[in-house]
């Protein structure tokens, strides 16, 4: 079964007096394990949209449904928990905390939120540390590291409740070409690894390329489905 | 929990000169509300304890309708005999009574035989009244700490103006209830400091001198003044006693004796009531110093972390731990206000203890000011610097929680 369904997806901002109406009946359906990528201009809906499979905003139509989960069912609290435990989240700005260490901005997840046991937390954050290559650095600040470093940090804090799904918005345009290269790489090589499913959106026609299934949106409408080798 | 303190303290320490300038504020308001309390509170027992220990005791019987009159010290208001023996049998009877002093107040002429001026005098029992009133003796700044018969107390100022020294003789003039004027003569045996309040001026003479001198046939007493054993008893006893005393009524059927505790006799309760009011006053400063500065500081730090709120809540973190991490930000902050401030204020009331500052009150020079505060006063201001801190915080902490991790994400 897909993991994610998303049926006439539509979503209408209202901001002052203008209504704004960013995705305009959307479908799709993403797979388990599939390294997924929305592709379009900025305004094309690709933020909203993921926004939406993330559980952050409700849609205004359609069904979206998550993991088994109707998104439009949960509240702040259920939302919150949902997230927490079936999916991971990659910024564009990295957002680790400033106050914390390498180290426990990865652990943080299964300490504030799923409340694991210490030992399995330690051994799971540093799994996830070697797996990224940041091990070396566990007990440095996000302002002691670089751009790339920190969203290969990043990338560990989304993994390390072993979520279904990642959802990544834009992981790389705050980074140079080859080390947005080598965050995309990360992230596949992380599927391959742990069967995560990844979706997320980029404008990079660079690494574009790395998606296994590419969704192109534009104002609001899915324009196509490319699947590598073929499309749909 | 203990994570989310590790966080909070983490965040305090992020901006370190905001958060001490924050502390510091609660810090100066703790240690204002210590040290008032520990002078003004110090001050005030000084002065009830000085007022109720060398002169007024802590309760006083009198005849219905004495106190009205009190400024004129009618002789025709006495209890009689065979009163003041069921008053006698009244007091013995209760427990919590230390001892009671019988007196006769009253008006006359002290004359060092080249001039002659007023004086108020007692007639007292020694021990009784030394029983009663435990400080007096410590008030003779010259002469003997007794009195014996022939012997008078002479208030200070009184003997300064009249030139008198102990030794010397004086004579008492005073004119009794049936208007004649009788004469005694007196050997000054001590001087006496002035205390503030009623009967702070007054000069002391035996029990039967008095009575002789106001050839009274059976001796009438013009107050009875009353120490307890434990001060703080005193509302619980003034009301066991009122009952019984009330019942004691007169063949007219009005009641014989009015009773009084020292508040209600002294001017000074006003003072220590005002005193009270003060130290509530500064409470609520504090309270208001602590609300406004972490309000302020919370609602400061909410701002400028929306995006990092947006953060967690968007990975998962439920809303009320969001809302715990502010809460124990302000609690943090405020305790540690709490802290340095009571140890401050312990600090400075010690220094004040040991630099012996000297105060004048009314008549009274040379007091010494001393300052004591109670492990429950600490503990109080404390816990309403916590309690405070916590609610300054709930407000930004729960906007913090409540906020949509897309919009807070968004925030620039």
């Amino acid at each position: 079964m897909a993991l994610v369904i998303a049926e006439q997806v539509s979503k209408m901002y209202r901001t002052g007096e203008t209504e704004v109406d960013a995705l305009k009946g959307v479908s799709f359906q993403i797979d388990p394990g599939s390294f997924v990528s929305f592709v379009g201009p900025s305004g094309s809906g690709k933020t909203t949209l993921l926004n939406l499979i993330g559980c952050l905003d409700a849609p205004s139509a359609g069904k979206l449904t998550v993991a088994g989960t109707d998104v439009a069912t949960l509240n702040r609290t259920s939302g919150a928990a949902f997230r927490g435990s079936e999916m991971g989240f990659i910024f564009q700005d990295f957002n680790l905390l400033p106050v914390l260490s390498v180290f426990e901005n990865v652990e943080y997840p299964l300490l504030m939120i799923q409340r694991t046991a210490e030992a399995e937390r330690r051994e799971r954050v540093m799994k996830l540390l070697e797996a990224v290559g940041m091990a070396d650095q566990a007990t440095k600040r996000p302002d002691q590291i670089s751009g790339g470093q920190k969203q290969r940090v990043a990338v560990a804090r989304a993994l390390v409740t072993n979520p279904k799904l990642v959802l990544a918005d834009e992981p790389t345009a705050n980074l140079d070409h080859a080390t947005a290269f080598m965050v995309i790489t990360l992230m596949k090589q992380m599927r391959d690894q742990f069967g995560t499913t990844f979706v997320f959106s980029t404008h990079d026609p660079r690494i574009v390329g790395e998606a296994e299934v590419i969704h192109t949106l534009e104002d609001g409408i899915l324009k196509g489905t490319e699947i590598m080798g073929g499309t749909a | 929990m203990g994570n989310i303190f590790k966080i909070a303290i983490r965040n305090l320490l992020r901006y370190k000169r905001r958060t001490l300038l924050t502390a510091t504020l609660v810090t100066l308001g703790v240690v204002f509300v210590l040290v008032f309390t520990a002078v003004a509170g110090s001050f005030k027992n000084m002065m009830i304890g000085q007022i109720t220990d060398s002169m007024m005791g802590h309760l006083q019987i009198h005849r219905k309708g004495y106190v009205a009159a009190i400024d004129s010290l009618p002789l025709n208001m006495g209890i009689k005999q065979t009163g003041y023996e069921k008053l006698e049998a009244l007091l013995k009877q209760e427990k919590e009574i230390e001892a009671y002093s019988p007196r006769i107040k009253f008006g006359g002429m002290f004359s060092n035989f080249n001039e002659t001026t007023n004086i108020r005098l007692n007639g007292v029992y020694p021990e009784k009244e030394f029983a009663t009133v435990p400080l007096l003796p410590e008030r003779v700044v010259s002469g003997e700490k007794s009195l014996n018969k022939g012997d008078i107390m002479v208030p200070e100022l009184l003997a300064r103006g009249m030139n008198v020294k102990v030794g010397d003789t004086v004579v008492i003039i005073a004119t009794n209830q049936s208007g004649s004027v009788n004469g005694k003569q007196f050997r000054v045996s001590g001087i006496l400091e002035s205390a503030t309040g009623p009967g702070g001026r007054d000069g002391y003479i035996q029990f039967d001198d008095a009575v002789d001198l106001l050839r009274m046939e059976q001796p009438e007493i013009s107050e009875v003044a009353v120490r307890l054993k434990q001060f703080s008893k005193l509302s619980g006893v003034e009301k066991k006693l009122r009952g019984p005393l009330e019942a004691e009524k007169n063949p007219k059927g009005k009641p014989v004796f009015e009773l009084h505790p020292w508040e209600k006799l002294s001017p000074f309760a006003n003072i220590a009531k005002m005193l009270d009011l003060m130290t509530l006053f500064i409470k609520v400063m504090l309270i208001a110093i602590v609300l406004i500065s972490i309000m302020n500081v919370m609602m400061m730090a909410v701002f400028e972390r929306i995006r990092e709120i947006g953060t967690i809540a968007a990975i998962g973190t439920p809303p009320a731990t969001i809302r715990s991490l502010f809460l124990v930000e302000g609690l943090c902050l405020g305790l540690f206000g709490a802290v340095i401030g009571n140890s401050v204020g312990t600090i400075i009331i010690l220094i004040v203890n040991l630099s012996n500052i000297t105060f004048s009150f009314g008549q009274q020079t040379g007091l010494v000011m001393k300052a004591a505060i109670a492990p429950y006063d600490i503990l109080m201001v404390s816990v309403i610097v916590v309690i405070v801190s916590v609610l300054a915080t709930l407000q930004p902490a729960i906007r913090a929680s409540r906020m949509q991790p897309i919009d807070a994400l968004r925030h620039v």
